[in-house]
């Protein structure tokens, strides 16, 4: 049998061009179709082979070889957006001309071959050049758009990365801000509530102070009370005997003057009593209610001496045995301020208390001999300022304890005796309420005084 | 019969003068008046042996009524001593006790009773017969 090596090698050919085809332009991604149709590029050139047996056709590779060309230019029309399609296209035109020239002039006018036969061998060595040429030029810009590719791929990833990161950061300070939110909220709330405890801690220690007063309260209310009962009942008495006098037969003017005279005292005693009691209700009153801050004029004088008594009082009764010197100073010079009676009360009350307490407790370290003195001196200095100094001759502040007597809750005393907040509270009053300066000069085993300045 | 009353009111004065005005009027009662336990003592110093009683409040700024009986105890031994009666407003035991341990006559306590002291003022009487 005869059969037509000549279109074997076309063939195999062909489907080495599909392949490098497939490979260059990525053709099961970009023309899935035409692709599978390409896996049978190899039977037109079969169909022509089985055609040819026993038939002398020396062109028949060459038709092949064009068919192959036109389905090549086939696809690389359909791929023309991508920039190697559209060179080897250029690449090739060349080639496949000269073929169908060729092919043409072979078929039809051998003559010419012969003729310009040079012509056409250096046209064919043209065009190969020129197809190598194009396709590795293709091949160069097929490398080129996939390393662009490549690398706008790698700088999509990193923007998504980056995006990626960036949401992942968004999210984290969300939940960061959220969770501050939630902090801020917390650490309101926790605010509030110690602000609340500290408005019930400052009317606990009112109350505690107050507590410490009921005894020296019930005394002072108790000797007036009994000024009031005593007078009142001896001034019945008086009335008695001066009717007994009237019904005499012979009246004793001058008794009866002097029993009227008394009468009359008695009145303006019960009355001063009575006043004497109705202040100290009063003030205690005034101690408990929550402070209205408002500053009225306040006789500073009368005010250390009211709670100078109830301070003492006040520990008396809870001490039977104890006694002290109390001195005063009061210069009458200071007068009135303008103040708020209450908190400076409080203050003041505080100053005794501890005063009191000082001396208290070195006397029972001391015992007999020892005289427990507390002094309070008012003055208005040059300045015009007004100054209470209460002294005692107690156990006196050591110098490491001064520092922090001020500070709130630091107490010396046993646990449940002080709440640690009345000399806090005081400066408190003192420099922030009434703009004035709360000052301590001490001296351990010899005694303490405490200044109060208050502005003109 | 000299009666020595010691207390920080001076109201107290003007109540016993009312009180004990018939008293005082007949001369039965003479009343002398101190302010604190340190005039008392003044008082007694420059009046030796004249105050058959004395009256004190027990609490008194400066020395206190307590003390004020300790220091007669300790000056006017000699007999007749005086008799000494303390008030107090606080009514309490301790008080009582301690009174009567530094040689108290008797205890009364606030608001005075003024009944039972001249009661006891009479029953006291005869004794200085």
């Amino acid at each position: 049998m005869n059969v037509n090596t000549s279109l074997v090698i076309p063939i195999a050919l062909s489907m080495l061009a599909v392949r490098w085809l497939r490979q260059l332009l990525n053709l099961p991604t970009r023309l899935p179709q035409i692709n599978r149709l390409l896996d049978w590029i190899w039977v037109p050139g079969v169909a022509l082979l089985a055609l040819s047996v026993g038939w002398d056709s020396s062109l028949l590779d060459e038709v092949y070889q064009l068919f192959v060309f036109g389905v090549v230019l086939y696809v690389l029309v359909r791929c023309q957006d991508y920039r190697p399609a559209r060179t080897l296209v250029l690449a090739l035109a060349p080639f496949v001309a000269y073929s169908l020239i060729e092919l043409l002039v072979a078929a039809f006018g051998k003559s010419l071959l012969k003729s310009y036969d040079e012509v056409f061998e250096t046209s064919q060595g043209f065009t190969i050049i020129w197809l190598v040429s194009f396709v590795l030029i293709a091949r160069n810009q097929k490398k080129h758009l996939e390393r662009e590719l490549a690398e706008r791929e790698k700088e999509a990833a990193e923007k998504r990365r980056i995006e990626a990161e960036n949401s992942q950061l968004e999210r984290m300070v969300a939940e960061r801000t959220a969770t501050l939110t939630q902090q801020t909220q917390e650490l309101q709330h926790a605010l509030d509530e110690l602000k609340t405890t500290q408005d019930q801690l400052i009317q606990s220690e009112k109350m505690a102070s107050l507590g410490e007063l009921t005894a020296g309260i019930a005394h002072e209310i108790q000797n007036p009370l009994n000024f009031v009962t005593n007078f009142s009942d001896v001034s019945a008495e008086l009335v008695q005997e001066l009717l007994e006098e009237q019904q005499r037969p012979e009246r004793d003017p001058d008794l009866e003057a002097e029993l009227l005279s008394d009468l009359r005292q008695n009145l303006e005693k019960i009355h001063h009593h009575g006043q004497r009691a109705a202040s100290i209700v009063r003030g205690m009153l005034e101690h408990s209610r929550q402070s209205t801050g408002e500053r009225q004029p306040t006789d500073v004088n009368n005010l250390a001496d009211e709670y100078l008594r109830l301070a003492y009082h006040g520990l008396r009764a809870k001490n039977k045995a104890f006694n002290a010197t109390i001195t005063t100073f009061f210069d009458p010079a200071v007068g009135s301020i303008d103040a708020v009676s209450q908190d400076l009360g409080r203050v003041l009350l505080n100053l005794f208390t501890n005063a009191f307490y000082a001396v208290q407790k070195r006397q029972e370290a001391d015992g007999a001999g020892y005289v427990p003195t507390v002094s309070v001196t008012t003055h208005r200095n040059r300045a015009g300022e007004v100054e209470i100094r209460v002294k005692d001759n107690g156990t006196g502040i050591p110098a490491d304890v001064q520092q922090k007597i001020f500070q709130p809750f630091f107490t010396t005393k046993p646990t449940g005796e002080g709440t640690g907040l009345g000399l806090s509270l005081s400066y408190d009053i003192v420099t922030k309420g009434h703009g004035g300066t709360l000052e301590v000069e001490s001296t351990a085993g010899v005694g303490t005084e405490f200044i109060i300045t208050l502005p003109a | 019969m000299k009666i020595l009353v010691v207390d920080d009111e001076p109201d107290v004065r003007t109540l016993f003068e009312q009180r004990f005005r018939r008293e005082i009027r007949s001369g039965q009662f003479s009343f002398s008046f101190a302010y604190s336990g340190e005039e008392a003592l003044e008082y007694l110093h420059a009046h030796p042996s004249e105050v058959v009683l004395i009256l004190s409040d027990i609490n008194m700024p400066g020395m206190s009524g307590l003390e004020l009986l300790r220091h007669i105890r300790a000056e006017y031994p000699a007999p007749p001593p005086p008799q000494v009666m303390m008030i107090t407003a606080y009514g309490d035991q301790d008080s009582h006790d301690q009174a009567l341990r530094l040689g108290a006559d008797d205890f009364l306590t606030k608001p005075v009773d003024f009944v039972a002291l001249k009661a006891k003022l009479a029953a006291m009487e005869p004794h200085e017969n």
